[in-house]
């Protein structure tokens, strides 16, 4: 269906091609999986099916692309519409129209087809979404994962045989994500849908994989093959692979119940040992049952909070976005909190910096009162990193940015380029932080907030778009500053940096804490929100690889 | 290359599919079908403002302004759009306010004799004559300001009705298949307007997360240039996704026709500049009219013909139907009514201020306004309120 014949593609001004013989085919009614690292050219093969690469970004192809037997060298992308669909990262920069129901007809409206064929698909794809009761619902007021359902239906209406998605559930909680999976699976099993995704978060998808491309590394060969067979090699793996790999299981497993068939030995083998200490940093009280708050206070021992929330609500527009939270987070204390877009996680954090005004309750952010506090004085208290680290980053080199906050912070000139150093070594001076990788750009980013030492640190879905290893890094840098007294509270979707990090998850649903407690209890609870290690060892207390492997070796 | 599709031309191949007939277990879309076509409320709205600028009784021009929100506020959907209408009766009151503040620091050519108050008079050099800053205020000028600006806050009002009972996108849909594309570009910058304010919010949070100021302007000026790199990117992006969904694809038409449509079209503009300079002018009063009928039926020649390139077929387009032509026609009249009551009695529609009169109401006028309030029983009302209750997005 997707035949590449040695696609090499070079953009402009690149020194080297972005990715090199690529040679592969997909056949129909497959779900391919696309995975490798970032910056591996993901995004470009990609590109290269819908004929977007390289009649719209620009650079050379060399080679051949054919789908359903067009070539994308004599078809522009508009031409292989009606065979191709593809869906992009942002689905909100994939919209034209406003409301659900136009958007799901206009494909069908540019390709001309005639009135009725294009009600009946509209209200088939309607059903086959669960978009149903969203129809006339203007798509600005829909959740991520609404969206994101929005934009695949509105590829699918035109039919295509072939549709392309780019990172479809980075962005969603694990029920929008598994929600979006379950419609891929739908259309590939009922519909004969030729599928070629591209994925981070491997965990939530490569169990639906009939066959994965991993690009091992940029300008490397791609290799295609079964799934358990191309994870037992790869680079970028989820956690069920990477305890099948260190139990040493054959074939490997790919999805938590083959892994759990096989782990009776590793079960037994861990009776009675305890997850070490390596997450379990400063485990302090518990976290206080709301009616003791205020007398817990007066405990000596307990060092002061270094941000306090009290029955905080917030509304904006007359809709509660929390309601009486309340929460409090001790110095090195790490805490996840955890809940489905649109739960109100971002709003807490605002609060906690001021950026959002309480409409009743108190939020005490080391002492002060964030929203009423002069930007200047919060940031030596608080400091976020937002979803979008770019937000932070106004100047043209890493190097004029880090003097600029050097400045705002009032810190030593060089604070933030030292600690740069120390986070991330291979950085030039003289790279424009647009021309990072995502992980690189966060990481300047938490540089920049870490240069007024502020004893909270608040991140907003860190995770969005990094690879495993730039995971890894991250999970290390904040190990580090956990233990050094930082407060770190993130909001999250991703459930398994949430067990590697958090002492404590707090899970938010509809505005209201409806969990607060340690991160063991709290996440295994959940089926949703239970990593993958938790559900295989489970009753066993384990959250992550890492713990396992230190446990089986002392 | 379009084996998959190819039903012939759009509109052509088929009659019209029975509406109505949804598979079972779908819930009947009762507001979509329920909707009036955009272009009616459109002309309704358009045909008040031209009503309110025929008058400048304040009574009749409150009636107006009460007509048209009374309409908005019954028959106004559910949509973000539709609270644009709050921001244009913000406009129209700040409108208001400029024009009495400029009548009384700058005063006013009305001569009056009820003097309210004097402001000190600056001394403006001689090259300054004919402007005069503060001195004397008078009740005559500033009822003068006060029914003037009325005028205009009304069809500001009017034109902010039709913004929320039909927004302009769906408007927009109604074009004719060759300024389709013209369309949806109009379309694509009326979202990215909303999508860069909500850019500057994010940015100036963000200002605040590095401990520089948030608030005044020189936090705006800052957060310009990324503002507008990220509207760029963000169109780029969208140019992307419309081409791999089809937008621009072409039909083959023959070279006669494409050569016959240029002319059509160029012919017609031309004919219209002509004829409209012909009626403007004292000397073409002869040639005018036909040269403006025949130059604006070439140019829809043209565009008919141009419409056959476009493949592009239309979902559910709003029917015009009996309720459009009774909500039109509504408007119609009230309009047609005041500008004949403008002509047969100007001094009721135009209180005079010299000597200073209460205004009075004049009843068949009034009467007339009141036609306006058609749609509020013709039209369907709009869905019950959904929970606005907006899923953020992370």
């Amino acid at each position: 269906m997707i035949r590449f014949e040695n696609v090499s593609v070079t953009y402009d001004g690149a020194a080297r091609p972005a990715v090199r013989d690529v040679d592969l085919e997909v056949p129909e009614g497959e779900l391919v999986l696309l995975v490798g690292p970032s910056g591996v050219g993901k995004s470009t093969v990609l590109g290269a099916v819908s004929g977007l690469v390289p009649h719209f970004t620009g650079g050379t192809l060399h080679g051949r692309v054919t789908v359903a037997g067009r070539d994308t060298r004599t078809h522009k992308p508009r031409e292989l519409a009606d065979v191709v669909g593809t869906v992009g990262q942002d689905p909100l920069s994939h919209f034209v129209t406003d409301t659900v129901e136009d958007e799901l007809a206009y494909g069908m409206e540019s390709l001309g087809l005639p009135p009725d064929v294009m009600r009946r698909r509209v209200e088939e794809t309607l059903d086959l979404l669960g978009l149903a009761d969203l129809r006339d619902r203007h798509i600005s007021t829909l959740s991520g994962g609404q969206q994101q359902r929005v934009a695949i239906g509105s590829v699918l209406t035109p039919h295509p045989k072939v549709l392309v998605l780019d990172e479809p559930t980075s962005a969603l909680d694990p029920a929008a994500a598994e929600e979006v999976l379950a419609v891929l699976q739908r259309l590939v099993h009922d519909l004969g849908t030729t599928v070629l995704m591209a994925e981070h978060r491997l965990e939530r998808v490569v169990q639906y994989a009939d066959q994965v491309v991993l690009l091992p590394g940029p300008g490397e060969r791609p290799r295609m093959g079964a799934p358990a067979e191309v994870m037992a090699e790869s680079p970028v793996c989820p956690p069920v692979v990477e305890l099948g790999r260190l139990a040493g299981w054959s074939p490997l497993p790919l999805t938590v119940r083959d892994a759990r068939r096989r782990a009776a030995p590793l079960r037994e083998r861990l009776e009675g040992r305890q997850p070490g200490q390596d997450t379990a940093a400063p485990r302090t009280a518990p976290p206080a049952k709301r009616l003791f708050g205020r007398a817990r206070k007066q405990d000596d021992g307990t060092p002061e909070p270094v941000a306090e929330v009290r029955s905080l609500a917030v509304r904006r527009d007359r809709v509660r976005a929390l309601t009486r939270v309340d929460l409090t987070v001790s110095p090195g204390e790490t805490v996840a909190l955890m809940g489905r877009n649109g739960a109100g996680k971002s709003t807490l954090l605002g609060a906690l910096v001021g950026l959002v005004a309480p409409s009743s309750g108190s939020v005490r952010t080391g002492g002060a009162v964030p929203h009423r506090s002069r930007p200047r004085d919060l940031v030596r208290k608080a400091g976020l990193v937002p979803q979008e680290p770019r937000d932070l980053l106004y100047a043209d080199t890493v190097a004029a940015e880090c003097a600029a906050a050097d400045k705002d912070a009032e810190a030593e000139p060089g604070t933030c380029r030292a600690l740069l150093g120390e986070l991330l070594p291979s950085i030039a001076d003289d790279a424009h932080p647009r021309d990072l990788s995502e992980g690189q750009r966060l990481t300047l980013a938490l540089a920049v907030v870490l240069t007024a030492r502020p004893p909270l640190l608040l991140l907003d879905e860190p995770t969005r778009g990094l690879d495993y290893a730039a995971k890894g890094r991250l999970t290390a840098i904040l190990r580090r500053l956990a233990a050094e007294g930082h407060a770190i509270v993130m909001a999250t979707h991703d459930v398994e940096l949430a067990a590697e990090l958090a002492h404590r998850v707090v899970l938010l649903a509809e505005g209201e804490v409806i969990a607060d407690g340690p991160s063991a209890e709290v996440v295994v609870a959940s089926p949703a929100f239970a990593p993958q290690v938790a559900k295989i060892l489970a009753p066993q207390p384990w959250l992550t690889v890492a713990q396992v492997k230190e446990a089986l070796e002392s | 290359m379009r084996e998959a599709h190819g039903s012939g031309r759009p509109g052509l191949a088929r009659p019209r599919p029975e509406r109505g007939t949804p598979p079972a277990g779908v819930p009947a879309p009762r507001s979509r079908r329920a909707q009036l076509h955009p272009g009616a409320w459109w002309l309704w709205a358009l045909a008040l403002g031209t009503a309110a600028t025929r008058t400048t009784n304040p009574l009749l021009l409150a009636l107006l302004i009460t007509v048209s929100g009374y309409v908005v506020a019954v028959r106004r959907p559910h949509t973000p759009w539709a609270r644009s209408y709050g921001a244009f009766v913000k406009l129209a009151a700040a409108v208001l306010l400029l024009r009495l503040a400029f009548a009384v620091v700058l005063g006013s050519p009305i001569p009056g004799t009820h003097t309210l108050f004097t402001l000190p008079e600056v001394p403006l050099p001689d090259w300054a004559q004919g402007i005069r800053l503060g001195g004397r205020v008078t009740a005559e000028g500033l009822t003068f300001a006060l029914y003037d600006a009325l005028r205009l806050a009304a069809l500001l009002i009017c034109v902010g009705a039709a913004n929320a009972l039909a927004s302009p996108s769906r408007l927009l849909k109604s074009l004719p298949g060759a300024l389709y594309e013209l369309g949806v570009a109009v379309v694509v910058a009326l979202t990215f307007a909303p999508n860069l304010i909500a850019d500057v919010r994010r940015l100036r949070a963000a200002r605040r997360l590095r401990g520089r100021p948030d608030k005044g302007v020189r936090g705006l000026v800052q957060v310009g240039l990324p503002v507008l790199e990220g509207a760029l990117e963000r169109s780029v992006s969208l140019a992307a996704a419309m081409d791999a969904r089809g937008y621009g694809r072409t039909a083959e038409v023959p070279d006669a026709v494409r050569r016959t449509t240029a002319a059509l079209t160029l012919g017609g503009l031309l004919g219209v500049c002509a004829g409209t300079y012909g009626l403007l002018t004292a000397a073409g009063g002869g040639y005018g009219l036909p040269v403006l009928l025949a130059g604006l039926a070439s140019a829809l020649a043209g565009l008919w013909l141009g419409g056959r390139r476009t493949l592009r077929t239309r979902y559910r387009p709003d029917p015009w139907d009996v309720r459009a032509w009774l909500v039109s026609a509504s408007g119609a009249a009230v309009a047609a009514l005041l500008v004949l009551a403008g002509s047969l009695d100007p001094g009721a529609l135009n209180p005079g201020v010299v000597p200073l009169e209460p205004p009075a109401l004049p009843l068949w006028p009034a009467a007339a306004v009141l036609l306006g309030l058609l749609p509020a029983f013709v039209t369907p009302a709009p869905e019950a309120a959904r929970d606005p209750r907006k899923e953020p997005t992370t």
